[in-house]
């Protein structure tokens, strides 16, 4: 046997029932607790649908406008829940528009269980109508996939694809399920999946490297971290913080890192990366100690390896094991969960003060409040500024707020001037850059939890790329508040006609249609602010409603994101303009 | 820039559809040419065992071996250099009977220690064992008389040490 399992406490998995596959498929997504789904139907996916239908008081399925919103959705639902997204698609177009969404996953290490149907088996490579091949398209960006054929595979297939989409370092996994296997009758039991023997999602911990982690972080003057999703993933915030306040240790997020603590917490430093913070990134190159938590040293975040922190010792916490040494070597590198990993170190690790190294941080922190976080936030030009908005938000949020961000200039903008208070507050498409991302996960975010307030910012192109979703507010009447921030331009690929090709811009400038009364065939009450004195009240309105909002903002035009890492340069080469 | 240099890859995995692809796609996304490609059955029942032999930097190899090991049906994933293994590859060629009774290619064989697999009155075809390099050597002799068809295998290889899988596969037994 490759996996084992156990029995689900659910009293009518335990005995077997004749049924068909598709409805195999429903009790599966039931066994494993989840209630929620997002999709579109089509022809190969119709018996599942078929069953939806029969479960509707048990299981909701939120139809979507278009596949790439459903699993977006997902993905939203699953940022801000911890828990599994769950996506249908039919065959073909249906499964092949899940694509972009599934790379976006498995980069950002986010569980997904994608259900697609497949033309019959017997049609399998044919060229039958709405066949495409998604178990080989989807191989390089899944965690793992499977192709069933036989109705008797899928309660096995989807508790491996439970285990596997949850587990360790999570990420997207698609199951394939040909329609004659969906109408097949089987006598049906379910077994939750609690190992696989080739797969060890969490790798041991080895204790002399958290002592020898410790010693060095003890040993430390200048000790710094750059932490990641890992400390949410892990659910490790609250160790995260202990180790972070017991030793000290300014702390430098990534943009997934953000709202693993609080952004007012005195030791964070802020956010590291091509538009991150100054004082981080400055300080990367003079730290003695780099301890990186829960992170993949993107190339975003580093810039050139060449001149990064090679002046450091580093220290890599990591879950997965092909991420040590991948980009910047290790001097010691800590495999595990971080929650284990971290409630180790902690009595290991001195109490201790670094006030002269914090002080550091805080010197470089004026310096760009002086030339950067001043004139956005508290602007006196005549044209609207993205920071300010953001600061208008964080007055009525209070940081509670949700804040899902799409890709651009607005991205890096939220990721810098959001306040979070609560984790997993933080959803945009890091590793990906998926434009047209923050409004279905926005969707999914509101829907996942509803209890919390969602705000979406989106810049004028990439709203325009999933804005068909204003359908799905429309039919389930979530709640999301939607800024656009529209500056008529792809803002971020013009800054960078701007500094790099000399202000030839190529196809960035963009008409877009009339935003408030597309909100409005959609019902949704919509308001424009061109005008810096009407922008807290738009925004008080907005935060005030218990119904989806949505908030347009003309954006100076030509204004641009800084601090600045231009790609290529090192992280201490950081532009203030 | 590192050196590149040939590495042979032994992949042990589960007997899953689809694996070969997964494999694969790891070499191609980093722009990686395979330069031959075995799988076969291993040692161990239900385990199989992909053998891949690639030029690359060491460091190059690691990341994939990483990369390789991450994906869920991969039980372990090894690489060697050329001195640390044992490997071989088979290849096979068939030429016209017409020159079988060539003193030098009678005499190219026995050298080779190539060995005759089947005759007939139209060809002959001739198996050999050996190295790359071997099998390269041959190809060039026989090259004279009109090869009808070559066809040559990918490498197997035996490490020289010993591969702790076994162990391992006990472990998840345990």
């Amino acid at each position: 046997m490759e996996t084992k399992s156990t029995l689900t406490k659910s009293s009518d998995t335990k005995k077997s029932v004749r049924i068909i596959g598709a409805e195999a498929v429903v009790k599966c997504l039931l066994a494993e607790g989840k209630t929620l789904g997002y999709g579109y139907p089509g022809g190969a996916i119709m018996p599942v649908y078929d069953e939806l239908y029969k479960y509707q008081d048990q299981f909701h399925h939120v139809l979507t406008r278009h596949e790439q919103g459903a699993i977006h959705a997902a993905q939203g639902h699953a940022r801000v829940t911890g828990d599994v997204g769950i996506v249908f698609a039919t065959s073909g177009p249906g499964a092949t528009n899940l694509v972009t969404g599934i790379a976006d996953a498995q980069i950002d290490s986010t569980p997904l269980v994608c259900i697609t149907g497949q033309v019959a088996s017997h049609l399998l490579g044919t060229d039958a109508f709405q066949e495409t091949d998604i178990v080989g398209i989807s191989t390089p960006v899944t965690k793992w996939n499977y192709q069933i054929t036989k109705a008797s595979e899928i309660p096995a297939v989807f508790a491996k694809a439970f285990y596997i989409a949850r587990s360790g370092r999570p990420g997207p996994v698609l199951i394939d399920i040909t329609k004659d296997a969906q109408l097949e009758s089987f006598d049906f039991s379910y077994e939750k999946c609690t190992s696989v023997r080739s797969y060890r999602p969490v790798p041991h911990y080895d204790m002399e490297k958290v002592t020898a982690a410790a010693k060095m972080i003890n040993a430390a003057k200048k000790p710094f971290i750059v932490f990641g999703q890992g400390v949410i993933l892990g659910a490790a915030e609250q160790e995260f913080k202990a180790v972070i306040e017991k030793a000290d240790i300014p702390s430098a997020s990534t943009a997934l890192g953000l709202s693993a603590i609080n952004s007012a917490h005195p030791l964070n430093v802020g956010m590291v990366g091509m538009h991150g913070h100054y004082a981080p990134n400055k300080l990367t190159n003079e730290c003695d100690v780099l301890i990186a938590i829960g992170m993949r040293f993107d190339d975003r975040v580093t810039g050139d390896l060449a001149r990064y922190a090679t002046q450091a010792k580093v220290i890599h916490f990591e879950i997965d094991p092909s991420e040590i040494d991948k980009n910047v070597p290790t001097d010691i590198a800590v495999l595990g969960n971080v929650k284990e990993t971290l409630t180790e170190l902690l009595p290991l690790l001195d109490a201790n003060t670094h006030d002269a190294w914090k002080n550091e941080f805080k010197r470089l922190r004026d310096i760009e409040e002086n030339e950067v976080i001043h004139a956005q936030l508290n602007p006196t030009k005549e044209g609207l500024t993205m920071g300010e908005v953001l600061k208008g938000i964080n007055k009525e949020s209070k940081g509670d707020a949700v804040v899902v961000s799409d890709v651009g200039q607005h991205q890096m903008f939220a990721c810098r001037y959001a306040d979070f208070k609560k984790t997993r507050s933080n959803v945009t498409s890091g590793g990906l850059g998926t434009m047209g991302f923050a409004l279905p996960a926005a969707i999914g975010a509101k829907l996942g939890a509803p209890e919390r307030e969602v705000v979406a910012i989106i810049g004028d192109g990439g709203y325009q790329m999933t804005c068909n979703e204003l359908g799905t507010i429309l039919q389930t009447k979530a709640a999301v508040k939607i800024v656009v921030l529209n500056n008529g331009y792809l803002g971020m690929v013009r800054q960078w006609q701007e500094l790099f090709f000399d202000k030839r811009y190529a196809s960035t400038e963009m008409v877009s249609p009339d935003f408030i009364k597309l909100a409005g065939a959609y019902d949704i009450e919509a308001v424009r602010v061109s005008k810096r004195e009407d922008l807290p009240a738009a925004i008080e309105k907005m935060m005030a409603s218990d119904q989806a909002f949505f908030l347009e903002v003309i954006i100076e035009k030509e204004d641009n994101i800084f601090p600045m890492i231009p790609t290529g340069s090192s992280v201490s080469e950081v532009r203030l303009k | 820039m590192e050196e590149k240099q040939k590495f042979t890859v032994s992949v042990y995995t589960e007997n899953n559809i689809g694996l070969l692809n997964r494999i694969s796609a790891i070499f191609l996304k980093r722009h990686i040419n395979i330069e031959s490609l075995t799988v076969s059955k291993s040692e161990i029942e239900d385990v199989h065992r992909f053998t891949i032999a690639a030029y690359m930097s060491e460091k190059g190899i690691k990341k994939i071996i990483g990369q390789i090991e991450k994906q869920i049906e991969v039980i372990r994933a090894f690489y060697h250099t050329d001195d640390e293994i044992i490997f071989q590859e088979t290849a096979m060629f068939k030429i016209s009977t017409a020159h079988l009774y060539d003193e030098k290619i009678q005499n190219k064989l026995k050298l080779r220690r190539a060995h005759m697999v089947t005759i007939n009155e139209r060809y002959f075809v001739i198996e050999t064992t050996g190295t790359t390099e071997d099998i390269n050597r041959l190809y060039d002799r026989l090259k004279p008389y009109g090869l009808l068809q070559f066809v040559r295998s990918g490498r197997i290889a035996i490490t020289r040490e010993k591969m702790a899988i076994s162990e391992l596969l006990q472990e998840f037994k345990d």
